[in-house]
């Protein structure tokens, strides 16, 4: 029995740990793999996700339909900013990255004025269940449920929809997705705003765990970057197996020495990949495909 | 590419003319060159050096304060604008050296010059720190925008474990890390003299100190950057491949500009923590990272001069709309950042000297 307990709290460690890097990380992976544009407002997307989230429950709206409008509202801003300063700037994806660090700190005291510097939480959910004499909470494994159900779901959406195909042709060739009649714009505002949706999902459903300060972002700002690096450019073939590696590792760690030394271990592997592996994991698994 | 060559050919002309260490000053490298330029230099030297005759003991100790951070500004200005390595990382070098300074000086006490020493110490912490990240990171090939991802990364997990040091067991000697509430109790810097040791509080004395450092800091940079060296960075910047097919290790050359930069940063680090005496992982979070990005990118990072009036300039406008509330300030900040990425990516000041140039030779074409 023994075994089956310590089995059974490794499997949960990581499913946690696996889920947290995967919903952190896809909005950031989605637009940079798309893009190649690195999105340092992702915190303040994941932020916009868990206020709103936190905002309509708390005005009785059911918890998973409050979760899809923060999801939603942090889609609505990513298309609003996309249209109005990063499609400006798709030529120069280093400036990029230096204008939206610019909006994250608009973003992030911008909502320290309006909003001050907590909101009251809402609780965590569905409380927990007990193998043995543990007890474990449930909404942790929803959430691993519903990563796994955020990889298949974007899965489909890019490899079976209308909407998959004209945006991953707009990502390998432009002009030529242009000459045959897509309408390029709007694929990059669409998947700049999907990338911000995803964000937005991750602050919605970690909304009742953490604590609602504008600056809750930053929190996951370390292992989405960590997560995109060590998957390189390609979402499934990238940053799927990434978050799976790095959850071991941050498990690990974690479970052995705290939260810090998760995440100094993540952020030494992710330097010993990209000397390893310089176009990270994805680049190395689809050797000799393109 | 093209100004810079209007520029190197102008310099050319007017090199030949010139005593030697001028043309070490000068060079296609640096805005800014022949007698109008050094006049108006030494002009406001001379102004630095009269205003504190003029001004009250606050504002001078205020003015100092902003001189402390001009080295980074200037560190970031040689890594970013002119080597094209984005670090986002040089809060965690200021960090890094403002706490050891702490740990050296309030370990030792400031006698006998050891506040010097715990600068010297500080300043070379970092360097080591830049040396050892530098070298993972050039070696490892990793370029563009997740080198700004790595840096950025490494900076906000040393924030967040300086963070978690309030408890007694973190301590090191007698200096207590403290945790969110930072290190306190360091000595200011002490010059040793006959006559007893001179502590230089926030005043006039520190802020001639500071002043003569960034002067000599200053020309010693631009000596370096038009130097072969320099000429190098340069290439890098404007294509690492042919840079290296010419034969130059880029790695090499990108390694020791991150190490001269982020010591620079650990200078700025000590300056400011003798300064205030205090240091917290407050100066070294997300916002606190983002202010040298836009003090360099509003001025011009691609150029040291504009990168020094530039970060003077931001710092005066940070503070005084400081006083309606730092979120504010931080706010228009971040207002400032988008606009200029986006309407002048070179920044203001090298636009404006395009502006007036364009202006000039309009005015030459009618005459």
């Amino acid at each position: 029995m023994e075994y089956i307990h310590f089995a059974f709290t490794a499997f949960y460690q990581f499913g946690d740990a696996f889920a947290f890097l995967v919903l952190s990380a896809m909005g950031l992976a989605v637009i940079f793999g798309m893009m190649g544009i690195i999105n340092l407002a992702h915190g303040e997307f994941i932020m916009c996700g868990a206020y709103v989230t936190v905002a309509t429950a708390r005005m009785g709206v059911p918890l998973p339909i409050a979760m899809l409008c923060g999801s939603l509202a942090a889609g609505m801003l990513g298309i609003v900013l996309e249209r109005t300063i990063i499609h400006r700037l798709y030529h120069r994806p280093l400036d990029s990255i230096v204008a939206t660090w610019g909006i994250s700190l608009i973003l992030t005291q911008g909502t320290l004025i309006v909003l001050g510097s907590s909101m009251a939480g809402i609780s965590t959910p569905l409380g927990s269940f007990s193998v043995g004499n543990y007890s474990y909470s449930t909404y942790r494994m929803v959430l691993l449920g519903v990563a796994v159900l955020v990889l298949i779901g974007l899965y489909l959406l890019f490899h079976h929809t209308t909407f998959g195909i004209h945006s991953r042709a707009t990502i390998q060739a432009p002009h030529m997705a242009k000459a045959v009649g897509i309408d390029t714009g709007r694929m990059y505002s669409l998947t700049f705003g999907l990338g911000a949706a995803l964000a937005g999902l991750a602050g919605a459903l970690y909304a009742p765990t953490i604590s609602i300060v504008p600056t809750l972002g930053a929190n996951f700002l370390v292992e989405s970057f960590v997560t995109v690096v060590v998957g390189g450019a390609d979402v499934f073939l990238g940053t799927a197996p990434a978050a799976a590696t790095l959850a071991v590792i941050k498990a690990f760690l974690t479970g052995w020495q705290g939260q810090l030394m998760g995440q100094v271990g993540l952020l030494i592997t992710v330097m010993v990949v990209i000397r390893i592996l310089p176009q990270g994991l994805s680049g190395w698994l689809l050797k000799g495909r393109t | 590419m093209g100004s810079l060559q209007r520029q190197g050919s102008n310099t050319a002309r007017s090199a030949s003319r010139m005593p030697h260490w001028m043309r070490l000053v000068n060079g296609p490298q640096t805005l800014g060159h022949g007698p109008i330029f050094w006049v108006g230099f030494a002009l406001a030297i001379g102004a630095a050096v009269v205003y504190p005759a003029f001004a009250d003991a606050w504002s001078v100790g205020n003015t100092a304060y902003f001189l402390c951070w001009v080295f980074m500004a200037l560190g970031l200005s040689l890594i970013w604008g002119y080597t094209g390595a984005l670090s986002f990382g040089q809060t965690a070098f200021f960090g890094l050296a403002g706490y050891t300074y702490g740990v050296v000086t309030i370990n030792f006490g400031a006698a006998y010059g050891m506040t010097l020493v715990g600068l010297l110490i500080g300043v070379g912490i970092s360097c080591l720190g830049a040396a050892l990240l530098g070298y993972m990171l050039f070696y490892g090939r990793i370029s563009g925008v997740f080198l700004g991802i790595v840096t950025l990364s490494t900076t906000l997990v040393f924030a967040t474990f300086m963070a978690q040091t309030a408890g007694s067991q973190w301590a090191i000697g007698d200096a207590r890390l403290g945790g969110d509430n930072g290190m306190t109790g360091m000595p200011p810097l002490t010059i040793p003299w006959v006559g007893g040791d001179i502590a230089l509080y926030s005043g006039v004395p520190l802020y001639y100190l500071l002043l003569a450092m960034l002067v000599l800091c200053y020309l010693g940079l631009r000596v370096l950057v038009n130097s072969r060296f320099g000429n190098v960075l340069v290439a890098i910047r404007e294509n690492p491949h042919r840079a290296e097919m010419l034969g130059y290790d880029i790695r090499r050359y990108q390694l020791i500009a991150f190490v001269i930069g982020s010591g620079l940063a650990g200078l700025s680090g000590v300056l400011y923590t003798a300064w205030g005496q205090y240091i917290s992982p407050s100066n070294m979070n997300l916002a606190a990272a983002a202010l040298p990005i836009i003090w360099v990118a509003v001025g011009g990072r691609k150029d040291l001069t504009a990168t020094l009036v530039g970060t003077l300039v931001v710092l005066g406008i940070f503070q005084n709309l400081t006083i309606y509330g730092s979120y504010y300030a931080f706010v228009i900040m971040g207002l400032l950042l988008v606009v200029v990425v986006v309407y002048l990516p070179e920044g203001l000041i090298p636009g404006l000297v395009r502006l007036v140039s364009r202006l000039r030779k309009r005015k030459e074409g009618l005459s």
